[in-house]
């Protein structure tokens, strides 16, 4: 059960009862997934690229997860719509989504850090898929987030089938 | 914090009806248990019960008058076999601690269930700081103990066995006389424990014909006030105190007597079994109910624990795939429905309930779970609103959840 009281702050609260930029983009340029249904946290998100100027002019999300998990991802939308891909990808980290979010619960930091993987997953994606490549700017190495991204999957995945948890190994 | 909970009860400032499901965790106490209560905080048998005076005296009255009446709803022999605690961790923490330490010189190896409740999941993980071990045996799809596992963890090193009478999450009815019968056939000095938390009242239950050695039941499980709960040791089988101080009526747990909450606990138990049969047919209709409505009004649902006559009266456990159970639990608040869920959402482990992923279900299936159970003092209206709002409630987060992760 979960037994830690969230005390969840009323924009957080705002964005599970209302989001913003909920749903399935049909035309969107490219679509990224992150975390997965083992974990109880996973995210789509949806984003309409400029390929001219690299301006991202629509984000839109679907989540399974928790109130955090949804409220992240949304305010991830609303702080990314008219940024270029670098600027994105330069500016919002799980820590600045976490601020802007008004702060989370310290169990809950990880739903920023999911989303955030998911949008650079996301932005990663868009390069390998284009003929160009990486840019220059966009380091070869999978960053903090993107990693906890995996890592996470990995752990539901060695969880779900059925290997012990690190907290029942060392008690 | 303090702030934004203050924030979170505003958003519930507009509901008008409020159905309490959540009596896994807490329960509301009757108004009929608090009025018996109330006399005893400041009217009468305030008095420490081993002291000479009036307020004293009045207070042992009491007190031994509740022992008499749990040790008889409970099927013991006498009342020194009942020992109130201050709730049903610290009676758990009892039994097994006090067991092991009494018993360490026979030996170190403790036998529990896969599904057991975290208060004796960590009570015995601990032990192992004092050179204990523990063996869990495995539970089937409905989580019932399997038995022949049972016979092969028990050994010649074996001091206790621990097995709830009904699982708290999935209302599973464990076989606890036979289970009692194949740890005694290894070994007649073998403790047996029954946490009975949640057979206390939905079933009939008695210490005796089990023929177990320890048995806890809990106050709140049953609409009791909190704080207070009982153990049942059997007369002849010695125990270590687990913590130290002025020794009142009961030689196990120190401190004075808690008269107000051992009166509602008395109380309460009084009202559950006056009218026992009344009160199981009740639960179990509402429950079934309940569970009905919700498979009838809404799609990929799974029923967690047993069907019929082998599980409790009041549990309802149910997963919603395609939902996430936090929340679930958080949307249904909004609407005055209180439930809780096994899924790992506070947790960076991501680990779900522990009994929901012992009985074989997938992680998705956890952490969409929903845990509700029923009283005697729901009504039909409580079950018809409950089915009103919650297929509400799980189309507006399937609806956030969209196509992801199908």
């Amino acid at each position: 059960m979960s037994r830690i009281p969230l005390p969840y702050n009323p924009k957080v609260m705002d964005l599970f009862r209302n989001p913003k930029n909920l749903g399935k983009m049909e035309d969107a340029t490219i679509i990224a997934v992150a975390g997965n249904p083992a974990c109880g946290d996973m995210i789509t998100f949806y984003l309409k690229i400029n390929e001219q100027t690299q301006i991202i002019e629509k984000a839109q999300f679907e989540s399974y997860g928790c109130a955090a998990n949804i409220a992240t991802s949304s305010i991830v939308t609303e702080m990314i719509k008219g940024l270029t891909l670098q600027a994105t990808w330069t500016d919002i980290t799980w820590q600045k989504v976490t601020e802007e979010i008004g702060g989370l619960p310290s169990v809950k930091f990880h739903c920023g850090v999911l989303a955030v993987g998911a949008l650079k997953r996301a932005i990663r994606k868009y390069f390998h898929d284009n003929d160009g490549g990486e840019p220059a700017w966009m380091p070869k190495e999978n960053t903090f987030e993107e990693k906890q991204a995996l890592e996470e999957e990995e752990l539901a995945n060695t969880l779900s089938k059925g290997l012990k948890p690190e907290e029942e190994k060392s008690p | 914090m303090v702030e934004n909970v203050k924030e979170l009860l505003k958003l519930h400032e507009l509901i008008t009806q409020q159905v309490y499901l959540d009596n896994e965790n807490s329960s509301l106490v009757p108004q009929e248990v608090v009025d018996t209560m109330l006399p005893y905080f400041n009217k009468i048998a305030c008095g420490n019960p081993t002291l000479t005076h009036k307020p004293g005296w009045e207070a042992f009255e009491v007190i031994m008058n509740s022992f008499q009446k749990i040790s008889k709803y409970v099927g013991a022999k006498n009342l020194e076999e009942i020992t109130f605690t201050p709730g049903e961790s610290e009676a758990n923490n009892l039994a097994i601690m006090g067991s092991c330490f009494a018993k360490k010189s026979q030996g170190k190896k403790i036998v529990i269930s896969e599904i057991e409740p975290i208060n004796v999941l960590h009570t015995v993980e601990m032990m192992k700081k004092f050179g204990f071990t523990v063996t869990k045996v495995p539970v089937d799809s409905e989580g019932f103990l399997d038995m022949e596992k049972l016979g092969d963890a028990v050994d010649s090193q074996t001091i206790l066995v621990s097995v709830a009478a009904v699982n708290n999450e999935l209302g599973t009815i464990q076989n606890i006389k036979e289970a009692v019968q194949i740890v005694k056939d290894k070994g007649s000095q073998i403790l047996f424990h029954t946490d009975a938390t949640d057979a206390y009242g939905r079933i009939p239950l008695n210490v005796q014909d089990l023929n177990v050695d320890l048995a806890t039941v809990s106050s709140y499980k049953i609409q009791g006030p909190r704080g207070i709960a009982a153990m049942y040791l059997r007369e002849g089988v010695n125990l270590d105190r687990i913590i130290e101080g002025q020794i009142g009526t009961q030689k196990l747990w120190p401190g004075i007597e808690n008269t107000p909450l051992v009166v509602g606990f008395t109380k309460a138990s009084e009202l559950v079994f006056e009218s026992f049969e009344a009160n199981v047919l009740k639960m179990r209709w509402l429950r079934d109910k309940l569970v009905d409505g919700l498979f009838c009004e809404l799609d990929d649902l799974c029923f967690n624990g047993p069907r019929g006559e082998k599980r409790s009266p009041d549990n309802a456990n149910v997963s919603v795939l395609r939902a996430e159970g936090e929340a679930l639990t958080i949307e249904l608040s909004l609407k005055g429905v209180y439930v809780s869920s096994g899924s790992a959402c506070s947790r960076r482990l991501l680990q779900p309930s522990h009994v929901l992923v012992a009985i074989g279900r997938k992680f998705e299936e956890a952490h969409g779970s929903v845990l509700m159970k029923t009283t005697r003092y729901l009504t039909e209206e409580d079950i018809a609103y409950v089915l009103k709002v919650f297929p509400e409630a799980v189309n507006r987060i399937r609806h956030i959840v969209g196509s992801t992760g199908v």
